[in-house]
């Protein structure tokens, strides 16, 4: 048995994929994981932040014993998820994101009690879970409604009271907001954060690519990209990391490619982003002290650029990542 | 344990009821469900009047169309099982949370056979009728065996049950083109299992498959329970008591129910090694 005190608990956790090429003998692999070590205390609200294709989900899929491991080792709730995945499943549930499952011809109060079944509830206790938590989302009045009828949105808060319903003690939650409106995001990010508060002995894993959702949701936060942890630590302790650099946004009239070369080697620029939007350039510099912005305009003036906005702010987990992996997290994610 | 394969089937068994009753169209329920398999049965009985140019009193007539009539079952069971896979897997996206659900994945599968056995039962028994009313097949309902019949079609079910499981649980592995295989095997059966023409019209070299098949001797016992003395016109298992053929059929379903145990094991590990429980196959 793992320690007791830790909800999940990764050793040298790697899974690479095998990918078939179309003629043989030419197959690649492709390595999704990469050594990766967490720990997850008992009643703790993890992140896990890092782009598109990072490898976030693999991670949750070998924790939720939907997937085998390639090398080191995962427990979670002191059992490990390859060898023993019976103890494992009775005290987890999983919300993935971004996709419409359900049996589209029974309603949402069928489909929801159909899994309390499956998790040995009783059909009273059930019901009366379900009532509260479609309440709750703000999913009652759909109770009735074949799931095929409802919208992507709605299917999703259903989907989320499915994994809730169980009240598990490990919760996985997979870009839970992802497709969703502002308001519904808004929504599900409330419900999450109120149930956890009511439950402080229960354990949420929730994996996203919205700055703004971890630091608002996670007590600590792992930086993922390309399959390695890069850092892990509360939102706050890793913007401190930051607290000596000076963050900037400089909007600007459209760069050209000399440009940017030339802030590689400017003095003062520890990094920098540079997001081409429609008619002007968006400038993210993280910077040694507040005096190198100086040279920064002087080389944007010279290279005629206009500036038509320049702030300072406080660094935020985007920074972060920018500073540990030197691309945004759009950027990191097409490369 | 015992709790868990209960709730596992009852709730499965309800799932599939659900998903195989509730068409919004009855109609469309109706042709799909029963009217297509009995159109194909009528097909096979107008081939033989105008091919073999015999009679309804022919023993091979009532070979023919009791073989097909049950052989529906091998469709709706067989097939059906492994086709719950693909439906949870491709068409509702749920079967990764059934399977972080602690539930028995072999008793939800045979769980949500037994919808497709109940709609497979209203075709066959349509099947029979029409064949005993309209079109001369010798089965007199006062002289059926019954708990010959009864044991055999009980016991074929299970089989049918654990070729079903055994079957989903490869399709668990397949990416291109999984919904082939239920349909491919269940093809294959329809030559070797003497379905539509005695096993011992296969060439020899063929003809131990056939031997080892269940479906085999399950619809010589069919055939034997609905037409009593009648079935003893086809050679093929002439030697045979009803004792040996309840015999053979029990040991392959038993051997059929291992194997599907170990290959549900196996192809269980390969898919989660290959990360396969909620791929999207590529059709």
């Amino acid at each position: 048995m793992a320690h007791e005190a830790l909800a999940i608990q990764t050793e040298n956790l790697g899974r690479v994929y095998t990918i078939k090429a179309i003629k043989k003998g030419e197959a690649k692999q492709r390595v999704a994981l990469n050594d990766v070590n967490l720990e997850v205390g008992r009643g703790e609200f993890f992140g896990l932040l890092g782009p598109n294709g990072a490898g976030k989900t693999t991670l949750i899929k070998i924790l939720t014993t939907l997937l085998a491991p390639t090398h080191g080792r995962a427990t979670v709730a002191g059992y490990d998820v390859a060898r023993q995945a019976a103890q494992v499943r009775p005290l987890i549930n999983m919300v993935s994101g971004g996709e419409s499952s359900g049996y589209g011809l029974l309603t949402v109060r069928e489909n929801l009690w159909m899994f309390g079944q499956f998790y040995g509830l009783d059909s009273k206790s059930t019901y009366r879970r379900v009532d509260a938590l479609l309440e709750i989302v703000g999913l009652s009045d759909r109770a009735h409604t074949k799931t095929s009828d409802l919208s992507t949105g709605l299917r999703q808060k259903m989907n989320i009271v499915r994994g809730f319903l169980t009240d598990p003690q490990i919760i996985f939650l997979d870009e839970p907001t992802l497709g969703l409106d502002v308001g519904a995001s808004r929504e599900v990010r409330s419900f999450v954060r109120n149930w956890v508060d009511e439950r402080p002995d229960r354990t949420l894993l929730l994996t996203t690519h919205y700055m703004a959702e971890a630091e608002e949701l996670c007590q600590r936060v792992a930086i993922i990209n390309a399959g390695k942890v890069l850092a892990c630590d509360s939102p706050a302790n890793l913007k401190r990391r930051l607290q000596r650099e000076a963050i900037f946004r400089l909007d600007v009239s459209p760069l050209r490619n000399g440009a940017l070369s030339t802030f590689e080697t400017l003095p003062g620029v520890r990094k920098f982003v540079h997001t081409p939007q429609d008619g002007k350039s968006e400038l993210d510099l993280i910077l040694a002290e507040d005096g190198a912005i100086a040279s920064v305009v002087t080389t944007l003036t010279s290279h005629g650029a206009q500036i038509l906005n320049l702030q300072k702010r406080e660094p935020t987990l985007e920074d972060v990542f920018v500073d540990l992996v030197g691309l945004s997290m759009e950027q990191a994610a097409a490369s | 344990m015992l709790q868990t394969f209960n709730r596992s089937f009852r709730t499965a068994a309800w799932l599939g009821w659900q998903v195989e009753s509730n068409w919004t169209d009855p109609l469309l329920f109706f042709a799909f469900s029963v009217l297509k398999p009995v159109s194909s049965v009528l097909i096979l009985v107008f081939m033989y009047h105008a091919v073999a140019g015999a009679g309804s009193d022919a023993p091979i007539y009532a070979y023919i169309f009791l073989g097909n009539a049950f052989y529906i079952y091998v469709g709706a069971v067989m097939a059906g099982t492994s086709y719950a896979i693909l439906d949870d897997r491709e068409r509702y996206r749920t079967l990764k949370y059934l399977y972080i659900a602690p539930i028995a994945m072999p008793m939800y599968l045979l769980g949500r056979a037994v919808a497709r056995f109940v709609v497979g039962t209203l075709a066959v028994v349509i099947t029979l009728l029409v064949g005993i009313f309209f079109l001369n097949v010798p089965v007199n309902l006062l002289t059926v065996d019954w708990p010959l019949f009864g044991l055999t079609l009980a016991l074929g079910i299970i089989c049918l049950s654990f070729m079903g499981l055994a079957l989903g649980a490869w399709t668990l592995t397949i990416r291109n083109e999984p919904w082939f295989l239920g349909d491919a095997v269940a093809a294959s059966l329809y030559l070797f299992s003497g379905a539509i023409f005695p096993i011992t019209l296969l060439p020899g070299w063929l003809q131990p498959l056939a031997y080892g098949l269940p479906v085999t001797y399950w619809l010589e016992l069919l055939r034997r329970a609905t037409l009593g003395p009648n079935a003893a016109a086809f050679p093929t298992f002439a030697a045979w008591s009803n004792g040996q053929l309840l015999a053979a059929l029990t040991g392959l379903t038993l051997a059929f129910g291992l194997l599907a145990a170990l290959a549900f094991r196996f192809f269980d590990r390969l898919a989660r090694e290959r990360g396969l429980i909620d791929a999207q196959s590529n059709f």
